[in-house]
Formats: structure tokens, C-alpha cells, sequence
């Protein structure tokens, strides 16, 4: 990748941001982003790397204040500027391309209006048709001449993508600021975007400032990589410096966390929680989560020291560490194929929509097996059926053919209709932490339910059982009386986990449930549920679309493609040789880290 | 404070629940307090306030306080009832047709999309016309105009909510749909429900006051606000009191109970969110 050369054309320096009430945000952040650059900005939720790339655009959300320190954008101070020159700083020098394009999006204003409202409210006068076509063009959307009259909901998730960022480039900035432009979208068509945004640089030389929670995704984009924790720069150096050898113990935590599909290992998360904002600790902010920690550790805020040219860290004991060779996680063992009788099976699945009387079904006459202690996983694209698969299991959609039998039995589609027995031995983690927990529960109660109705224990035999069940999926006991808006999304997810295991499950469907979270959380979230399902004897259906988790926690795995299985078989089979043509494309989509880190 | 009254902390929350309750206050313990008998002619028509009647007269000379202290109940009650049966009505409809989401929802909702074409007073008038006037059918009448309005609230927000993990959590655990709606998905769906039951009662008392003014609801001598209005409306300038008094009276329980209404959505709307910005992780 090429370097950026000449004058930066962002210059932060010393920016901090604090809340209103006076809480820092965002503390003695600085560097630089040369023209033609592409900077990675990492860190979990809450690290301050949206605040921060938000403050390019001379924007700090409500309730957020910039307290010192200065941004420069193409030689310009953006800071404490008025209406005016931010409207006409936005856009022009300083392009955003947003993190849920369907929000971002007027769903009332087509395409090529949108593109051109951007343009007009910087060139008074521009050509019209010309200018929409060739933005178009530049994100390889051009090739249809009626796409500049579609609407946005006509648009997939991947093209309505595509077109913000024609609007962030329609006015040639020297800058844009990409937050997480590509999460929530599926590999293939993250890596089509990852593609498009480096060709941009490539031919226009546009700086681009990166925000993402995935290494990964960076490693493959980024010249330079800043790592931010707790509000603070931890780590600031080239891309690949940083990724192979990491100084900061945060980053390799971070580097650990990736699931990577050609070189499987037992995951490890990071321990502890990030901490929020109002509660940083004197001295190293990681501190209380390190391995590595000492008593200086906590004593003072270390400085960002240069360990060589270009590379700064700020942890006191960079020089003594040689975190490259502290402990790797070996890789998994394969177990045996399975001789026993399957737990569950599936044969001949077909399943429609309620709005889909004819056509291709959702899911079409798909067949499958889940031994008793296995882990199967369910990949494939947004939109694959591989999430209806799961809702027939649990009994929340009714097949419109086929049988699916538990252990040796038949069983019916509705849950309702089901017996008791059955509901409780097949259980289901949903996707969205957010959504999963009723917000007006304690978190007691949601674990409580299943106990008193799938296994009929009276009210005191359950409320004890409760803090037995959050500690297995190690959680503190007291976060029982907690609602779940005080808990984090890792936290939900676990009481989520819990809320499952409380029947004392076979059977567990676990539904995209690392989507939503971040990277180091997901890697905690999949130890637990590795070690429960070795501890507990559990069989897993295990739905995701990232093949790095599936060659960490699965045994056998089922690629699904509209509707219908494309490959199935034993993990470490299908990653390293895949036979089928979809397989590969997922594969070779799938973002890795360079095999240096490893 | 418990959590459930924390809407009183906020300033519409306050204001609206101090107006309501003196609104209601009045209503209910007015005839203990009365001065006068509403019925019964106490001086001559019309007069101004004097240290015998403290707002005067009306156009039969009874004493224009007395009413006003009488009159409440009728209009607070019928609007009560008439909501409270719009709601039983509303919320069953609703709640199936959004829970179910089978054949039960298109058909529940066309007749509701039928009710709702008739323009509400006309319906009550005919109504009314047919059934002849009574407090029962006006009770009835309001509360058939209100109910399709409150289904389709109830089935949009049952809608959304039923999609949910929580929910479909208790759908796969076998329980029977009523628990499932009762545990998950109404509490989740209280704020708009609430806000709109302000509205909804607000419009209740226009109604009413609206068929009562008319003369085609509540029938004199009986003393309500609404009525007092209609009867003493061509004298306003003559004893402007036994006009404006009663009408601020329905003016202030209107205000009143829209600003309570939005503090408690309000409030609960915040549980939504979180208090303090909490990163995702553990």
C-alpha cells in the first residue's frame, strides 16, 4: 500500500472533548493524515473514535463539548466555526459516510436527487445529469442509467452504501471520515465496498480517517493504525507495525480477539469491561484489565512514547514486553466424526414467507444433522434463509414441508404445539442483545420465566438458581436486579445466554449472536460458549455469516446459498478446500490479518 | 420518588397533574361545597356576582357557582366511561390482530378502516337519532367512535414489538398467547398507548360536550358544564361568567391531562435509553 507524502491535511492536536457535565471524552488526542492516506481509527464502543472523527467535521453530538486542542482540515481550523463555514467545510474538504446507510438515506428523495443536493449546495450552477452519472460511475452503479431515479428502499444494504459514498465524493473533498461503513453488511458485499473505497484513494489521493472495532477490516485498508482506549491514543503507528507487532497490550488483546478461518484457535477475549466514560481510573486506563499490569501501572498515565520512528505507545513497560510471544492459543482439536444417533434432524426443510405464496421458497428442501455435543454452523449471506432454518427449529416458524425430529422424534412446527419436553430441551439465543430482553424486566425475571414454566420450579427453587445460572455465563449475581438498558451489549447477551441455559437445553441455536458486538467482546461471548457447550455436553446450531467464528467454535459446517445448502462438511474440509464456487468467493472475501500476526 | 411518578418531576408533568387534579376536585366534592341548590332560582336572571351569588346569575336565575361546582361529574364521568370502553374495545382488536398477525388482522382491519371512514359526530348523531338520547348510548356512541382509532395504534406498536427477541423467546417457550401479550408486549407498549389515551379522553369530553351543547346528550335542568355553555351562550354579555367559568373548566381538564399525558410517555420513553453512555462490552 502506499504511503501518504507531503503536508498532512488533517492535523489533530491535543483535542479533548468532554461531556457537558464535565466527563473527558476524548483526551490529548493528536496525529496526523497525510494526503492520500488511509488512517484506521480502532477501539471498542465507547473508546472515543466516533467522538473523535465526528470532531473532523467540526461536529460534537449533544450534550459534548470541545474543551482544547485543535483540528485542522485542509490547512483550516474546524473547530468553534459557525453555521456557515461548517456547511460549506462539509462536503467540500470534509466529506462522512455513515454507518447504517438505510438511516442515512432520505427514504422520500431518489438517488440521483440526493447526490445532486450535495453537489448544488457547493457549486452553484453544476451540470446536473453529468455530474450525478459520473459520481455514479465512480462507485461502479453507473452501468444502469435508471439507477439515479431509484429510491433508497429499492437499493440493497450494499448499494445504498455505495451511494453515500458517492455523495461523500461528489465534490472531490480532500477528506472523508468513514464510520464502520461497512458493518452490518454481509463479506462479499463488505469486501466489493472495502474494494471501491481503495481504488477512491488510489485515483483521487482522498485522505480517509477509518472508524471501525475490527482489525481486521483495517489491516486490509489502512496505512496507519491508531488504537484508542478509554478516550486516550494507546497506539499510533503503520498499519502493518501494529498489527504484527503490537507494543501495547490493548492492541494485541484486540489482534487476539480475531477469529481467523485459516488459522483456528481457541479464542480469548479480553478480560473485564471497557470502561466507560466518567469512570477512567488514575494512571493506565487498561491498566485494571492487563495481564501485564504493575503497581506504576495504575500509579500515572503513561506517555505516548516513540519505540521507533513513526510507531508511539503509551504503556510504561513497552521496552520490557515482548507481547509477540506471550501466550497464543493453540489451535483447536478436531474431534472424531460423530457415530452416535443425531440429536436433531433435518430433512427435506422447505419454508416460505407469508408474503411469498409461489416462487422460490425462503428455505428449499434443505437437509441436515446435528450430533449430540456438536457445534454445526449455518453460513451464508443476509437474506440466505439460514436465520428462518433456525426460527423452524425453535418452533417460531412453521416449515411449509419436510420433518425435523429430536432425538429420534417427529416433531411439530409450532412451538405451541410441541411438548413440554421439547420446548425445553431446544432453546434459541437471538441476534440483537438490544432487542432480546424485555426492557421493562429485571433481569431476574427474564431468567426466571423459563424456569417456572419449562421446568416447573416453584418461585424460590428458581430465584436461587438465578444467580447460579448469571454466574455460569459469568456475570455477577448482583446484575439480577439489573434492567437491562444499565447493561452493556456483551453484558445482554450473557443474561440472554443464561435466559437459554435456565431450561437446561440439548440443543442450542445460537442465531448471529456476536453480530452486533464488538470484536474483543465477541471473542469473550464465543469462549463461553465454547466452554459451556464442552462442560455441559450441548449440541449447537450455530448461525453466523463470519467464517473466522465458524472455524473457531464449529465442527461441521453448511454453506447455505438462496434458500438451499451449496456445501456441507467437517470445518477444517470445507475452509481449506472448498468444492463449491460460493464457498471460495466467501473465503476469499472473508477479511484476514496478514499472516505475520499470527 | 418511585419510579412510576417520576413524570410529576418534570414541569408539563406537574403543571398538567396539578390542573387535572383541581379539575377533578372540583368535580367530585363541588356538590358537598355548593352554596346554592343548582336547580333552584336563587335571585334574578342574569345578574352580575354579588356576596349571594359570587358569579352571578344564569338566564333562569339560579346560581352560576353552584352549577359549575355540580356540573363536572357528568362530563368527567361519560368521558371516563365512554374511554375506558373505547380502550377494552380498542386494545382487544389491536392486540390480536397486531399479535396474531394471521387472517385476523386484514379482516379486524378493513371493519376498523370502515368505522373510521364515518366522520365521527354525524355517526353519533345518527346513532343518537335512532336510538334516541341517553346517557348509555352517548357513553356507547363515543366510545364506538374512539375504539378503531385506538386498534390501530395498539396494532402498529404490537407489530414492531412482536418481533422481538423477549417475545419470540416466550412464543418458543410454549406459553399461551395471552401470557406472552401480557407480559411482553404490553408493557413495551404503554408509552404511545398512554399518550394517546390523554388524547383520547381530551376529544371523549369535546364529544360529549360537543352532544351535550347541542342538547342531544344531557338534558336540562340537569347542571353540566357543556350545557351551561350552550343554555347561557346568547346572554354571555349580560352575565359573561356563566359562560367563561364552565368553559374554562373543560379548557383547563383538556390542557391538563394532554400535559400529564406526555410527561408519563415521556418518562417511561426514558427507560429506554440508557442514563449513561456505557460502552458494549463484557
Amino acid at each position: 500500500m502506499s504511503t501518504g507524502s507531503g503536508a498532512p491535511v488533517i492535523r489533530v492536536d491535543d483535542l479533548s472533548i468532554h461531556l457537558q457535565t464535565g466527563e473527558p471524552v476524548v483526551e490529548g488526542v493528536t496525529f496526523d493524515v497525510a494526503a492520500g492516506e488511509i488512517v484506521g481509527l480502532v477501539g471498542e464502543s465507547g473508546s472515543g473514535k466516533t467522538t473523535t472523527a465526528l470532531s473532523l467535521l467540526g461536529y460534537t453530538r449533544p450534550g459534548v463539548v470541545v474543551r482544547g486542542g485543535t483540528v485542522e482540515v485542509g490547512g483550516e481550523s474546524v473547530l468553534h466555526r459557525d453555521g456557515r463555514a461548517l456547511r460549506n467545510l462539509r462536503g467540500k474538504t470534509v466529506s462522512y459516510v455513515p454507518q447504517d446507510p438505510g438511516g442515512a438515506l432520505n427514504p422520500s428523495m431518489r438517488v440521483g436527487a440526493a447526490i445532486l443536493d450535495v453537489l448544488r449546495a457547493h457549486r452553484a450552477g453544476a451540470r446536473s445529469d453529468e455530474s450525478v452519472r459520473s459520481a455514479l460511475e465512480r462507485v461502479e452503479l453507473g452501468s444502469d442509467p435508471g439507477f439515479a431515479h431509484r429510491y433508497p428502499h429499492q437499493l440493497s444494504g450494499g448499494q445504498q452504501q455505495r451511494v453515500t459514498i458517492a455523495m461523500a465524493c461528489v465534490c472531490d473533498p480532500p477528506v472523508a471520515v468513514l464510520d464502520e461503513p461497512t458493518t452490518g453488511l454481509d463479506v462479499l458485499t463488505q469486501d466489493r465496498i472495502l474494494a471501491e473505497l481503495r481504488r477512491l484513494r488510489d485515483e483521487d489521493g482522498m485522505a480517509m480517517v477509518y472508524v471501525t472495532h475490527d482489525l481486521a477490516v483495517v489491516a486490509q485498508m489502512a496505512d496507519r493504525i491508531v488504537v484508542m482506549y478509554a478516550g486516550r491514543i494507546v497506539e499510533n503507528g503503520p498499519a502493518d507495525e501494529v498489527i504484527e507487532r503490537p507494543r501495547h497490550p490493548y492492541t494485541r488483546g484486540l489482534v487476539e480477539a480475531i477469529p481467523d478461518f485459516r488459522h483456528p484457535r481457541a479464542l480469548r477475549g479480553i478480560a473485564g469491561v471497557s470502561v466507560g466514560v466518567g469512570d477512567w481510573p488514575d494512571g493506565c486506563a487498561f491498566a485494571p484489565r492487563c495481564a501485564h499490569q504493575q503497581l506504576r501501572c495504575h500509579e500515572a498515565l503513561p506517555e505516548l512514547e516513540e519505540t521507533v520512528p513513526g510507531h508511539h505507545v503509551r504503556c510504561t513497560r513497552w521496552m520490557e514486553l515482548d507481547l509477540h510471544e506471550s501466550g497464543r492459543g493453540g489451535g483447536r482439536e478436531r474431534r472424531a466424526a460423530a457415530t452416535e444417533a443425531p440429536l436433531l434432524d433435518v430433512a427435506g426443510l422447505e419454508a416460505r414467507y407469508r408474503s411469498q405464496r409461489s416462487g422460490r421458497p425462503a428455505v428449499d428442501t434443505v437437509s441436515f444433522a446435528v450430533p449430540p455435543g456438536r457445534c454445526v454452523a449455518l453460513v451464508g449471506e443476509s437474506g440466505s434463509g439460514k436465520t428462518t432454518i433456525g426460527r423452524c427449529i425453535a418452533g417460531l416458524h412453521v416449515p411449509a414441508a419436510g420433518t425435523i425430529s429430536f432425538d429420534g422424534l417427529p416433531i411439530a412446527g409450532a412451538a405451541r404445539k410441541r411438548p413440554l419436553e421439547v420446548r425445553r430441551r431446544i432453546q434459541i439465543v437471538f441476534q440483537n442483545p438490544f432487542e432480546s430482553l424485555n426492557p421493562r424486566q429485571r433481569v431476574r425475571s427474564a431468567i426466571v420465566r423459563p424456569l417456572r414454566v419449562l421446568r416447573k420450579l416453584s418461585r424460590a427453587e428458581a430465584d436461587r438458581e438465578v444467580g447460579e445460572l448469571l454466574e455460569r455465563v459469568k456475570l455477577p449475581a448482583r446484575l439480577g436486579d439489573r434492567f437491562p438498558v444499565e447493561l452493556s451489549g456483551g453484558e445482554r447477551q450473557r443474561v440472554a445466554i443464561a435466559r437459554a441455559l435456565a431450561a437446561r437445553p440439548d440443543l442450542l441455536i445460537c442465531d448471529e449472536v456476536t453480530s452486533a458486538l464488538d470484536v474483543s467482546v465477541q471473542a469473550a461471548v464465543l469462549e463461553l460458549l465454547q466452554e459451556l457447550q464442552r462442560d455441559l455436553h450441548l449440541s449447537m446450531l450455530f448461525i453466523t455469516h463470519n467464517l473466522g467464528v465458524v472455524a473457531c467454535v464449529a465442527d461441521t459446517v453448511l454453506v447455505m446459498d438462496q434458500g438451499s445448502l451449496c456445501e456441507t462438511g467437517p470445518v477444517a474440509d470445507v475452509l481449506a478446500t472448498p468444492t463449491h464456487e460460493y464457498t471460495r468467493r466467501l473465503l476469499a472475501a472473508a477479511p484476514c490479518l496478514p499472516d505475520a500476526a499470527l | 420518588m418511585r419510579a412510576r411518578f417520576r413524570f410529576l418531576r418534570t414541569g408539563s408533568g406537574a403543571i398538567g397533574a396539578s390542573i387535572v387534579t383541581f379539575v377533578v376536585l372540583v368535580a367530585i366534592f363541588g356538590p358537598y361545597v355548593a352554596p346554592h341548590d343548582p336547580t333552584a332560582p336563587v335571585g334574578l336572571p342574569l345578574s352580575g356576582p354579588s356576596s349571594h351569588a359570587l358569579l352571578g346569575t344564569d338566564f333562569l336565575g339560579r346560581d352560576v357557582l353552584s352549577r359549575v361546582l355540580y356540573g363536572g361529574r357528568s362530563v368527567i364521568g361519560f368521558a371516563l366511561a365512554a374511554t375506558l370502553l373505547a380502550y377494552a374495545v380498542g386494545l382487544t382488536i389491536g392486540l390480536v390482530a397486531g399479535y396474531t398477525r394471521s387472517l385476523v388482522d386484514p379482516v379486524l382491519m378493513r371493519a376498523v378502516d370502515v368505522m373510521l371512514a364515518f366522520p365521527p359526530l354525524l355517526f353519533l348523531l345518527v346513532l343518537i337519532a335512532g336510538a334516541g338520547t341517553g346517557i348509555a348510548v352517548l357513553v356507547v356512541g363515543v366510545a364506538a367512535i374512539q375504539a378503531p382509532g385506538i386498534s390501530r395504534i395498539v396494532r402498529t406498536a404490537t407489530l414492531e414489538v412482536s418481533t422481538r427477541g423477549y417475545v419470540e423467546a416466550g412464543i418458543a417457550r410454549g406459553e399461551r398467547a395471552f401470557a406472552v401479550i401480557g407480559r411482553e408486549v404490553l408493557p413495551n407498549i404503554l408509552a404511545p398507548v398512554l399518550v394517546d389515551a390523554g388524547l383520547r379522553f381530551t376529544y371523549s369530553i369535546l364529544i360529549i360536550a360537543s352532544v351535550n351543547f347541542l342538547g342531544l346528550g344531557l338534558q336540562p335542568p340537569n347542571s353540566d358544564w357543556a350545557l351551561m355553555i350552550s343554555e347561557n351562550r346568547t346572554y354571555i354579555q349580560l352575565n359573561a361568567w356563566s359562560v367563561l367559568v364552565p368553559a374554562a373548566m373543560i379548557g383547563m381538564l383538556t390542557i391538563g391531562i394532554n400535559l400529564t399525558g406526555d410527561a408519563i410517555a415521556r418518562s417511561l420513553g426514558r427507560s429506554y435509553v440508557p442514563r449513561t453512555m456505557r460502552s458494549v462490552a463484557g
